[in-house]
């Protein structure tokens, strides 16, 4: 029996662990490092580490800040942010994490995703689609940490993820991201009825039943989270926490 | 002293962090005399079979690896495609295994519905007894992330099963031949344990 996977999804900002609502006004949340001890105690099933300002900014990975994350982490490790060659994801898996997400440079060069699938197998390569409404109430893709829309529909950019070796995909609904207003359950329908690689979504879970809907209801393979994790509740201070394991693994399963 | 074999390919950076963790003395080498010289030896792996099996035709390692496994009888593990790599073929390519282990690698069936790759943490439950899974408990799961699964000749190699659309071969043991196709490095309290277990051989 497979599990699925609930996956505190921190974001990086300089040196600082930052929390953003629709990928806007970033807040402090503390130290990555000290926040990643809690989580690596905590045993949770994965983590995944964005870096959001390294693509608007054109910055490299912060290499040395992702080594002291690795060294403190004994679960699978994923990071996002500002890859666009095949040598700079070489760089970050020699560091010790499995998985690199990516986003921006996948729309200007599909050949990447080819390039590291080939190397390191598609399980090591996160396809990152973030997902914006238009004024319309139409589906835009976003990149560049929601700063670049693009044409096209979601169904085929899907399609072309995949053929060019992307192993999983990290669904983000922008406008639910940060709002504690519970996961975009259409979106996430949408994207999990035509994938054939696992499905992460993100975006608005604020407590266990959102994550549980995610799973059962928008048939995601697992469930990214951010202010739940980072915050005590909505519009409270800073406290890293987790959900209890065991009651998410009784509620995910027992339903299916 | 347990030897981490570097052939360019693996995540050697979270199976020595690990062993640092729990005290476990390592070294990362590619060198054929220090392979020659090893106590014990884990084989990472990531990745593609024929590019795993290339690197460590190039780095002319294969001859070493076989004759430590099987002539030195050193205590040697395999992880995730390391693991694969120890049978003698693999569907994902065309190239020769280690061939220590009598089993060969397949890829999982799409066609039953189930996503490819098994990816995320998986239970496993005990088919032959050994001392690399001493002390597991049926609460025991791991991290697996693999498209191609193992398929042992003779049950009595398969130590773990998980099921996954079916029931396959998770651990496999050769005598002092060992492969996980979880990742022990990554599967916190349990992977520790196993990684413990393997020291103590």
């Amino acid at each position: 029996m497979l599990l699925n996977r609930f996956i505190p999804c921190l974001l990086l900002k300089g040196e600082s662990l930052v929390k953003t609502v629709k990928f806007k006004n970033s807040k402090y949340i503390g130290d990555p490092i000290n926040t990643i001890r809690i989580f690596n105690a905590l045993e949770v099933d994965e983590l995944i580490v964005l870096d959001i300002e390294a693509t608007p900014l054109n910055k490299e990975p912060n290499y040395n800040l992702l080594k002291e994350i690795a060294d403190e982490c004994f679960m699978p490790l994923t990071y996002g942010g500002g890859i666009k060659t095949f040598e700079q994801a070489k760089k970050i898996f020699s560091i010790g994490f499995e998985k690199i997400a990516i986003n921006s440079a996948l729309h200007y060069n599909i050949q990447l995703a080819t390039q590291i699938s080939d190397v390191y197998g598609s399980q090591s390569l996160i396809g990152v689609i973030d997902v914006k409404k238009s004024f319309f109430g139409k589906r835009v893709i976003m990149s560049n940490s929601g700063k670049v829309s693009h044409t096209g529909l979601l169904i085929d950019w899907v399609r072309k993820l995949e053929k060019a070796g992307v192993g999983e995909l990290l669904l983000t609904s922008i406008d639910s991201e940060g709002t504690w207003s519970g996961l975009d359950l259409d979106l996430i329908k949408e994207i999990t009825a035509i994938s054939k690689v696992p499905v992460i979504a993100h975006g608005g879970a604020g407590n266990t039943n959102d994550l549980v809907c995610g799973v059962i209801q928008g048939g995601a393979n697992a469930i990214a989270m951010g202010s739940m994790v980072v915050y005590q509740k909505k519009d409270f201070g800073v406290l890293i926490n987790f959900p209890d394991q065991e009651e998410l693994e009784r509620l995910t399963h027992k339903k299916k | 002293m347990i030897t981490i074999i570097d052939y360019g390919l693996g995540n050697l950076g979270s199976v020595q962090n690990l062993l640092k963790h729990i005290n476990i003395p390592c070294k990362v080498t590619s060198d054929y005399n220090e392979i020659e010289d090893a106590e014990k030896i884990i084989l990472p792996g990531v990745g593609a079979f024929d590019h795993a099996i290339q690197r460590i035709d190039e780095l002319n390692l294969r001859e070493v690896l076989i004759h430590k496994a099987k002539y030195d009888k050193i205590p040697f593990l395999g992880i995730c495609l390391g693991m694969q790599l120890l049978t003698r073929s693999s569907e994902e390519g065309e190239l020769q295994g280690l061939n220590l282990i009598p089993a060969s690698t397949i890829k999982f069936k799409e066609s039953t519905g189930l996503k490819i790759p098994h990816m995320g943490w998986n239970f496993v439950k005990e088919n032959t007894p050994s001392l690399l899974t001493k002390g597991f408990t049926t609460d025991y799961r791991f991290y697996f992330v693999h498209s191609y699964k193992v398929v042992c000749d003779f049950p009595i190699n398969s130590i773990l099963k998980t099921n996954y659309g079916g029931d396959f071969d998770a651990a496999i043991q050769n005598e002092n031949i060992y492969g996980t196709q979880f990742h022990p490095e990554k599967s916190h309290k349990f992977g520790k344990q196993l990684l413990i277990n393997f020291s103590n051989l």
